[in-house]
């Protein structure tokens, strides 16, 4: 069941179009920041807020990397390893998160607290080596800095 | 031929050309026989500009240009042949090889194959790809539909086809990139109406068909152009055979006013001609008991019998139950035996349409030329449909209602007494009505008053011309009058279409299985026609008009008749008739394909040909004839018309007919509105018939009642056929819209 | 969030026009902006007139930020004028070109400014409605454009009769959600429209045929932001800060091996080697440079040696590349180029969307190539077949993706080709790989 603040939140994104299915890809990244993933039920009620075939929904959800059908976890670190990163050993902190994490590209750890993702420029080059976790920046990483991270959020994980 | 000013001047590989402004450089360099290779690009889609096999050099353009995408303008030098282009090609050829399995041995579309054929016009022997292949396993979409991803090209025809064509849209894309893949509307599931164009368009072998795969290879086949058997549209379908046995129907060469349009009957349900379950030798009952007997024995038997009922029970006590599936010449040769050598005008069948009352009223206005035809629906600016379910009911009706709409935009109105889908997609307005208000609603359309739909209605088609007026069973006697006199009164050249449910419904009526009209609706009571009938056939006719098909069953009951002879048609499960009613006949024949409820109490039954198995002609509900032809024999069965013959034979009466084209020349000369040209049938073409008369007026309107088929169901034969109850839609509840 | 410092470092030789209030504290509130001519521009431009305004930008020399280098005023000049359809404004946002981060310091620091562009931009061209299309994973900076977007529209910036000149404007903010391609314009406008990111068949242009079927202008960030400063300090002005043809000043990524990454705003035409060298301050260790994107990695890389280019658009297209978005890398000696290669190709091959067969095949073919050559598993024959298929794909494409993926690999290719020899000879690679700082 979606909550209330998240309908309200979608009839105020829907209002912002003059056409209603320009709201799709929104909608969907909004029900994964509170679902934790797409449901079947948020498609459903997508497509028929902005009155398309489920189907048409699910077509945007295969296209849009930052989508997915499946939970990740609390802490989703998404380590990029694009030219600038990898130049300063971006591919050597998602080899040390995966380490530590005991996970690989694309998964999670069994109590669902941490996912692992290489993904593609995030648009911190300057800062190499990045990566996000969930929606936040962190750059200028060293694997110290990388566990002690860890750390911190093990902590709150558990919490 | 398009004026200079709609003209366009250009070259194409040194040839000069002038085509119609706006036409796509691919199109226009078909004009000048230089072939631009395409996938994605198909003439009626949306354009995609997404394979680049038909990239040319265009002079002044910097780079290579789609010809798919591009307009011609004036003075535009192209060269498609051009070293650039040619090396293009063959750059796209090979990046679609990199990743498609070369298992053309075993693929269905082996032989066929747009790609193979492109690969070996334009492609490289040789590959330089040794990277791994992306694998992934065969989809089941349905049981009729099957995917193949690493064999897809996408093209994204079968997405087209299905959103633009048919208005289902039961495709998407799903992911990204080189993952990219077909994917159907629920999950894994394709939910649709399993018309099978996806099948058809596809160039290769990645969507492929349940009742095809793996079964042969198109060289094996052998190919004959026919009418398909099933609704009363009249689709043109190619029956492929293979060694007696039906293997796939398609209409690939887009001949016939269906084009490449089939649907889930047309595509699929043949299958009931190849069910194990057909009769195969006539049946006569011995002790109680059915037998299997010999032709002979069986056409004696009945012949003798019928001799001994007319002797013991005089003109009369014999009827006759005539089929909408039977080509025109057995149903004119049936009521020439019923009404000559049995004596009885009591001949009907199940009537599905009120095609009497249209002939008859336009006959009385001299309108005899506003039947309209299937192109003229796809080319129609406006058209009126009151009642009926074409989605459901005629596939075809509505996928050119649609072409209309999409392509010409067309507006369509709707009176329905539910939400029809063509009303809820197609229509401009949709006036509902309550069950049985249709005729209602007509009047109230001839007159004033009535809805607000029904006005706004009124109001906009008095501003449209030439308006396509079609109507189903909802509309019958006095109200099919009333909508014609109406109709003739629009703006322009209004024409109308009385819908029927099968095959050969309007063939049925119009060569007259009806018990007051002799073929092309003349009234038995004319002596004037009578004579002329009986010139024709060398014996008298009787003026009283026979009973209708309620009339014989009461007649039955009564004991009044005594024989009943059944063809192709199952009237026990149709009228719901009591199980003893048919108990009192002293002689009932049925020739039938399978066993149904009514063969079940005949004394003979004789096992008929399927129309896979026979040639003649049928007319659709449009009134368009077309022969269908002899695609393949099945052993043990005989035509209705060699049937027929037998019968006549076997009661002193040998009649001069070779094949059933002697009876259609007979036809020709003789039932008015059939003199159509001969050649052109045999061609393969519809020709169009325009029946006058004056039939007797509808006595009961009970008389006329649709089946209602859906999609998946054509009366009692689409029992026989597995494809037809494979697929999960024909579970649904009937009007489910997709 | 990103940390200030660690983007801004800061040179002498920078000329601050549009990260001018960067340094401010509080500078993303509206009435610090105001503090500093915020909207003034604005005020201006609804004084000049739609046209004025359209030939201010035309003559500023003005040219896209986003990668292509069109002459911003002359793109906005091909809007139609009378016609009865709705106009769009679209802020491309996207960022999404690898060694690019120079809109985010824009919206992350003074989204007043970019707000301030797209509003003149919707009164030049007539339109009443704008976008912001912002990357998915910038959803903070979408936070702070949401802020300042209702600040606006509270003191009269935006909404109905701006500043009582009668014209009505309303602008908000569409995220993506990971995909490099609807960067791309029309790909972007497909998205827009909630449909998947696939790119349009052009023409028609988006100036005559955009969203929704409308007239529609797509600009960088950076390139709206540029625009309240031309209008407030004239078209010569600005003009005269670059080189010919290219006006202006420009915000440059400097990542990679250079000892101070960072976001630089410096004249167009500034010397790469001074680019390298004064502001970045070098490379790490006193090594060797050994090659340069000068332009995020959809350009043709340079080599050590052709480094005394001016950074405008035309003077790295003299030489066979490309200025593009502005991000400028740095590889030292040490790297290994095929696997720079081999990277820069697994991105075009997971971000091609598919449509056309060159990109999709192309790109994914590339990338298997690539991954067993410097796997050690090359061919002397493979340097060639990769060329071969990357000008298969050059100018066969839909969009320009396919040969923002063969550009950079052809150059690789041709320039280092002893180091591909190399990984055949050694059957394996030459570099190992470089170890993290610690
Ligand atoms: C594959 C591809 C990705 C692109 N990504 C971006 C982007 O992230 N941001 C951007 O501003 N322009 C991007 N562009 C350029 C846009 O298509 C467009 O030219 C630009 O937004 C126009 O604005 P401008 O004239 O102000 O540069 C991209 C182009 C291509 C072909
Ligand atoms: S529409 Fe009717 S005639 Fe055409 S294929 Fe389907 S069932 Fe046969
Ligand atoms: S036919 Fe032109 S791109 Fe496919």
């Amino acid at each position: 069941m979606l909550s209330d603040n998240l309908k309200a939140k979608f009839d105020q994104v829907i209002a912002r179009y003059p056409v209603k299915r320009s709201a799709i890809v929104p909608l969907l990244l909004f029900a994964q920041d509170e679902i934790g993933y797409i449901t079947d039920e948020a498609i459903e009620e997508i497509a028929r807020r902005v009155e398309v075939r489920p189907i048409e929904v699910v077509e945007d959800i295969g296209y849009y990397s930052m989508l997915h059908r499946q939970p990740v976890g609390k802490y989703n670190f998404q380590v990029c390893t694009n030219v600038s990163c990898q130049l300063l050993g971006g591919e050597e902190i998602l080899d040390h998160c995966s380490k530590r994490l005991g996970i690989g590209h694309k998964q999670t750890t069994p109590d669902g607290v941490f996912s692992l993702e290489e993904v593609e420029c995030l648009g911190a080059c300057c800062g190499a080596p990045a990566m996000q976790v969930n929606y936040d920046f962190y750059e200028n990483l060293t694997p110290a800095r990388i566990d002690r991270l860890i750390e911190e959020f093990k902590a709150n994980g558990k919490a | 031929m398009a004026d200079a000013t709609a003209t366009v001047n250009l070259t194409i590989d040194g040839k000069p050309v002038a085509v119609p402004t706006g036409t796509l450089l691919i199109e226009a360099a078909k004009q000048v026989g230089s072939e631009v290779p395409s996938f994605c690009y198909y003439p009626g889609l949306a354009l995609q500009g997404a394979c680049r096999m038909c990239l040319v050099s265009i002079e002044k353009m910097p780079k290579l240009q789609t010809a798919c995408t591009t307009i011609v303008s004036n003075g535009m030098v192209v060269n498609t042949q051009h070293p650039e282009a040619v090396n293009g090609r063959k750059a796209m050829l090979e990046f679609l090889l990199t990743n498609h399995p070369l298992d053309c041995p075993v693929c269905d579309k082996g032989g066929e194959c747009e790609l193979q054929d492109a690969v070996f016009r334009y492609g490289a022997a040789e590959t330089r790809f040794i990277e791994t292949k992306q694998h992934q396993d065969e989809l089941k979409f349905s049981s009729l539909v099957y995917y193949d991803r690493p064999r897809c090209i996408l093209c994204y025809r079968c997405i087209r086809v299905c959103d633009e064509g048919m208005d289902v849209n039961a495709y998407g894309i799903g992911f990204r990139g080189s993952h990219s893949e077909i994917i159907p509307n629920h999950g894994e599931h394709l939910e649709c109406e399993e018309c099978g164009m996806c099948v058809d368009i596809c160039p290769v072998g990645a969507l492929t068909s349940g009742t095809y795969r793996y079964k042969t290879r198109p060289w094996e086949l052998t190919y004959t152009g026919t009418i398909c058997n099933h609704c009363g549209d009249g689709c043109k379908t190619t029956l492929s055979v293979r060694n007696n046995e039906i293997i796939r129907a398609n209409n690939r060469d887009h001949s016939g006013f269906n084009g490449e349009f089939l649907c889930a009957k047309g595509r699929f349900g043949w299958d009931f001609v190849n069910s194990e379950r057909r009769l195969t030798a006539p049946l006569v009952r011995h002790n109680g008991k059915q037998e299997a007997s010999s032709w002979e024995d069986a056409l004696d038997l009945t012949t003798a019998r019928l001799q001994d009922v007319l002797e013991k029970h005089g003109p009369g006590s014999v009827a006759v139950i005539g089929s909408n599936r039977t080509t025109n010449e057995e149903n004119y040769l049936l009521q020439r035996l019923a009404r000559t050598i049995l004596k009885t005008n009591h001949v009907d069948h199940h009537r599905t349409g009120d095609f009497s009352t249209l002939v008859s009223s336009l006959s009385e206005a001299g309108a005899s030329d506003r039947y309209a035809s299937m192109e003229d629906v796809a080319r129609a600016s406006s058209v009126l449909l009151i009642g009926n379910d074409p989605t459901q009911q005629h596939p075809l009706l509505a996928y050119q209602i649609r072409q209309a709409v999409r392509q010409n935009n067309a507006r369509l109105y709707v009176v329905n007494r539910s939400e029809v889908k063509l009303a809820l997609r197609q229509a401009a307005v949709f006036a509902k009505v309550g069950v049985g208000e249709e005729a209602a609603a007509v009047r109230e359309l001839a007159g004033d008053g009535g809805s607000a739909e029904i006005t706004t209605l009124r109001d906009k088609i008095a501003k449209e011309s030439d308006t396509v007026v079609i109507f189903g069973d909802e509309i019958q006697g006095e109200a099919v009058r009333e909508l014609v006199r109406w109709g003739l009164g629009l703006p322009g050249h209004t024409r109308f279409i009385a819908l029927g449910d099968y095959a050969n419904s309007r063939g049925a009526a119009d060569m007259g299985v009806l018990p007051g009209s002799l073929p092309g609706y003349q009234p038995v009571g004319s002596s004037e026609w009578r004579s002329r009938y009986e010139a024709v056939w060398e014996m008298p006719l009787a003026a009283q008009p026979g009973r209708n098909l309620r009339e014989i069953f009461d007649a039955i009951e009564s004991g009044a008749i005594q024989a009943l002879l059944v063809v192709g048609s199952n009237p026990v499960k149709t009228f719901q008739l009591p199980r003893e009613l048919l108990g009192r006949l002293s002689l009932l024949v049925v020739a039938e394909l399978f066993p149904t409820e009514t063969t079940e109490f005949a004394d003979v039954v004789l096992p008929a040909a399927t129309f896979a198995e026979k040639a003649g002609t049928v007319t659709n509900t449009c009134g368009q004839a077309q022969a269908i032809k002899k695609t393949m024999r099945k052993a043990g069965t005989r035509s209705d018309f060699e049937i027929i013959v037998a019968l006549a034979r076997g009661l002193g009466h040998s009649w001069p007919y070779r094949s059933s084209e002697d009876v259609l020349r007979e036809i020709i000369t003789h039932v008015p509105g059939y003199a159509i040209a001969l050649p052109s049938l045999l061609v393969g073409r519809a020709v169009m018939t325009r029946p006058q008369g004056a039939p007797p007026a509808l006595e009961r309107p009970d008389l006329v009642f649709s089946s209602h088929d859906t999609l998946f169901t054509s009366g009692t034969v689409s029992r026989f056929s597995w494809a037809l109850n494979s697929v999960d839609e024909a579970k649904r509840p009937h009007g489910h819209i997709f | 969030m990103s940390d200030y410092q660690s983007y801004m470092k800061g040179s002498p030789l920078e000329v601050k026009v549009i990260s001018g209030r960067f340094h401010l504290p509080n500078s993303t509130s509206i009435d610090v902006f105001l503090a500093h001519d915020g909207y003034k521009g604005l005020q201006k431009a609804l004084q000049m007139g739609p046209d004025a305004v359209i030939n201010e930008v035309k003559n500023s020399q003005l040219r896209g930020r986003g990668g292509a280098g069109f002459n911003t005023g002359l793109k906005w000049s091909f809007v139609p004028k009378n016609i009865d359809k709705p106009k769009y404004v679209v802020c491309n946002a996207d960022e999404s070109e690898p060694a690019t981060c120079k809109d985010r310091p824009l919206m992350e620091y003074d989204p007043h400014q970019l707000i301030e562009g797209i509003v003149i931009a919707g009164y030049a061209i007539g339109a009443h409605q704008g976008y912001i299309f912002i990357r998915g994973e910038y959803r903070y900076l979408m936070e702070i454009l949401d802020r300042a977007l209702a600040e606006a529209y509270s003191r009269g910036y935006l909404g109905k009769n701006i500043l009582g000149s009668g014209f009505d404007f309303d602008l908000a903010t569409h995220t993506g959600a990971g995909a490099y391609e609807c960067g791309e314009e029309t790909a972007l406008l497909n998205s827009l429209e909630g449909l998947r990111g696939y790119p349009r068949v052009k023409p028609p242009f988006p100036a005559v045929v955009g969203v929704y079927g409308c007239p529609t202008i797509i600009n960088n960030v950076e390139t709206l932001a540029c625009v309240p400063h031309i209008i407030l300090k004239g078209a010569e002005w600005y003009a005269g800060l670059g080189t010919p043809k290219n006006g202006g000043t420009r915000l440059f990524c400097l990542s990679g091996h250079i000892n101070r990454p960072g976001v630089y705003e410096l004249p167009m035409g500034f010397p790469l080697r001074r680019m390298i060298e004064e502001v970045g301050g070098g490379i790490p260790g006193g090594k060797n440079l050994k090659s340069v994107i000068p332009g995020g990695s959809s350009c043709p890389l340079l080599t050590a040696d052709e480094i005394d280019v001016p950074m405008d658009f035309d003077s790295l297209a003299k030489i066979g590349s490309m200025l593009g978005s502005g991000g400028v890398v740095m590889i030292d000696e040490d790297t290994c180029m095929v696997k720079v290669a081999q990277r820069i190709m697994k991105f075009y091959a997971h971000e091609s969307c598919g449509w056309c067969i060159p990109c999709r095949e192309g790109t994914t073919w590339l990338k298997a190539l690539l991954d067993r050559f410097h796997g050690g598993g090359g061919s002397m024959g493979d340097p060639d077949t990769a060329l071969d298929i990357s000008y298969n794909i050059l100018g066969k494409s839909l969009c320009p993706l396919g040969d923002a993926a063969a550009m950079p690999t052809i150059s690789i290719v041709k320039k280092f080709r002893n180091e591909f020899d190399e990984h055949v000879r050694l059957g394996e690679c030459p570099f190992e790989s470089r170890p993290v700082a610690a």
